[in-house]
């Protein structure tokens, strides 16, 4: 059942709209009703299909935000200059068809018997998988110890926010807000750079398993940084999102 | 930056290969580094995919969709499985 | 008939751009896409060299050299073969008459080469008679390394991937090679006009 979820469907499909839920201004949640859904892992993406009506065609990706065992959802940031976020979250509509195909992935997943502890690490809409690993290790029971660290431009920006603020036991959030803090905050108010990656990391001997998402400049910077603290390479999985653009 | 990952094309590879891609070791035909999919350099803003060594930046995989049939070049990869 | 997405339009607006300007297959953008197959070669003024190679004679000038030909401002329209032209894009450059006057060669093609390895080919007289420049400012400024800077090859008669960015030089040959794309499957030549985008188009 495992691998049929990871081969998922090799052609494209259309699936309805069931919901649109705003998490931020700017980002929405889109729950999906796929016929004959497989399954998926926590990290897994869907390929996301927009045709024009003279056949012009854009395709993206976006990673799965639901639990396995919860409808199919995606999570979108509509990018200024993008070509399809703006009518993923503007135009689309419950009701509507959208292409789709998958669910995509082997590497960037996590399953309960995976273990922990585990370190996430967010950049952004990075976030998006990690929440999907999060809301499958609370609903599997499992009790693998986690540290989140996500890193926001303001606390309005923080997608899943009340859902994070609510975080199950052994689940520990860190928030950082690079742009602008709200008064009284106390948390840490820059990039992630070594040293917070080092107050908020597990130490190496607890062996733990990264998941580092985000731009890809938010990536290497954390990805580098670990390995610098001696996270085995192997031990810290990465996932790159396009900055601009898609 | 321009450059994404392996993750990036799971989809497209699934499609070319009917196998899931991502955790797929390649080794590169010029500096022999070893990776997985996932972790090579992936540039999708061209005329075609074009999926780099993170080592050495040598070309592994060439993917150009040739009116509507995905042309795959893996002459840049030692090994690929 | 496949699946329409209510509503989507993509990237593309009504243009009011004359048809006779754009080729078939493609749409007017005022955007200036950045395309690139690798990493955005960063290569020092001081260090970088621009070369003329006909088999063992090679002809450099350095970046001083080069900036002291005469130059010439042009404006013309682009076509990329992912389907988006650019129309009245004005460039600064030296003109590849020029730089070939002093090899006085017969050699049918070239082949150019840039920084991180990209290579296209040309035949040589789609590169002199006025059709081609090794451009080094865009829009009235120095030309940003995104779209390949310090210079790079334009040709706006063929396909731009045919205007190869962070050129370093050229080779005359007698043969006519493949370089990046073409080897890939796009077409030896690319005349837009005649829509030769792939191998056999």
């Amino acid at each position: 059942m495992a691998r049929a979820a990871v081969l998922g469907r090799l052609t494209w499909q259309v699936a309805g709209v069931e919901q649109v839920v705003d998490e931020t201004p700017g980002v929405r949640t889109i729950v999906l009703d796929v016929p004959d859904w497989p399954g998926h892992r926590a990290g897994q993406h869907l390929d996301i299909r927009l045709t024009a009506e003279d056949g012009y065609r854009a395709e993206r990706e976006y990673s799965i935000a639901s639990a396995p065992d919860e409808p199919v959802a995606i999570t979108v940031e509509r990018l200024d200059d993008g070509e399809v976020s703006p009518y993923l979250t503007e135009e689309l509509r419950p009701g509507d068809g959208l292409e789709l195909r998958g669910p995509i992935g082997g590497y960037f997943v996590w399953d309960p018997e995976d273990g922990g502890p585990l370190l996430l690490v967010a950049g952004g809409s990075g976030v998006v998988p990690l929440r999907a690993m999060l809301r499958h290790r609370q609903r599997s029971g499992s009790d693998a110890p986690v540290r989140l660290l996500y890193s926001s431009r303001t606390l309005g920006d923080v997608i899943y926010r009340r859902e994070l603020d609510q975080a199950a036991d052994g689940v520990e959030v860190v928030h950082t807000l690079t742009r602008e803090q709200p008064p009284g905050w106390t948390g840490p108010a820059r990039r992630v750079d070594a040293e917070l990656l080092g107050e908020v990391a597990w130490p190496t001997e607890d062996g733990a398993l990264a998941f580092v998402c985000g731009p890809t400049s938010f990536v290497e910077t954390v990805a580098a940084g670990l390995v610098e603290l001696g996270y085995p390479p192997a031990r810290v999985k990465t996932e790159r999102f396009g900055a601009t653009g898609r | 930056m321009h450059a994404l990952d392996g993750n990036a094309i799971g989809g497209l590879l699934l499609e070319v290969f009917g196998a899931e891609m991502t955790t797929a070791t390649g080794t590169c035909a010029h500096c022999g580094a070893a990776a997985q999919v996932a972790e090579l350099v992936v540039y999708l803003e061209a005329p075609g995919t074009v999926v780099r060594c993170r080592s050495c930046e040598s070309v592994l995989i060439v993917i150009v969709d040739v009116r509507g049939t995905k042309c795959v070049d893996l002459r840049g990869a030692a090994t690929l499985q | 008939m496949s699946f329409v997405s209510r509503g989507f339009r993509g990237r593309r607006r009504e243009s009011d751009a004359d048809p006779a300007r754009v080729p078939p297959g493609q749409y007017t953008t005022d955007d200036f896409p950045v395309l690139s197959a690798g990493p955005t070669p960063h290569t020092p003024l001081p260090e970088w060299t621009f070369s003329i190679v006909q088999g063992d004679e090679k002809k450099t000038w350095t970046w001083d050299e080069f900036r002291a030909l005469p130059s010439e401002t042009v404006t013309v329209d682009i076509h990329c073969v992912t389907r988006w032209s650019k129309l009245d894009t004005t460039w600064e450059g030296v003109s590849v008459d020029t730089l070939l006057e002093e090899a006085d060669s017969e050699a049918p093609y070239i082949l150019a080469f840039c920084d991180g390895g990209y290579t296209t080919n040309l035949p040589a007289e789609d590169v002199t008679g006025g059709k081609a420049w090794v451009a080094f400012g865009y829009g009235g400024e120095a030309l940003d390394p995104e779209h390949g800077g310090p210079a790079r090859l334009l040709v706006p008669h063929l396909y731009f991937w045919k205007s190869a960015k962070w050129l370093r030089g050229l080779v005359l040959r007698e043969e006519d090679e493949p370089g990046f794309w073409e080897t890939y499957g796009y077409h030896m030549y690319g005349d837009p006009w005649r829509e030769q985008r792939y191998s056999g188009d």
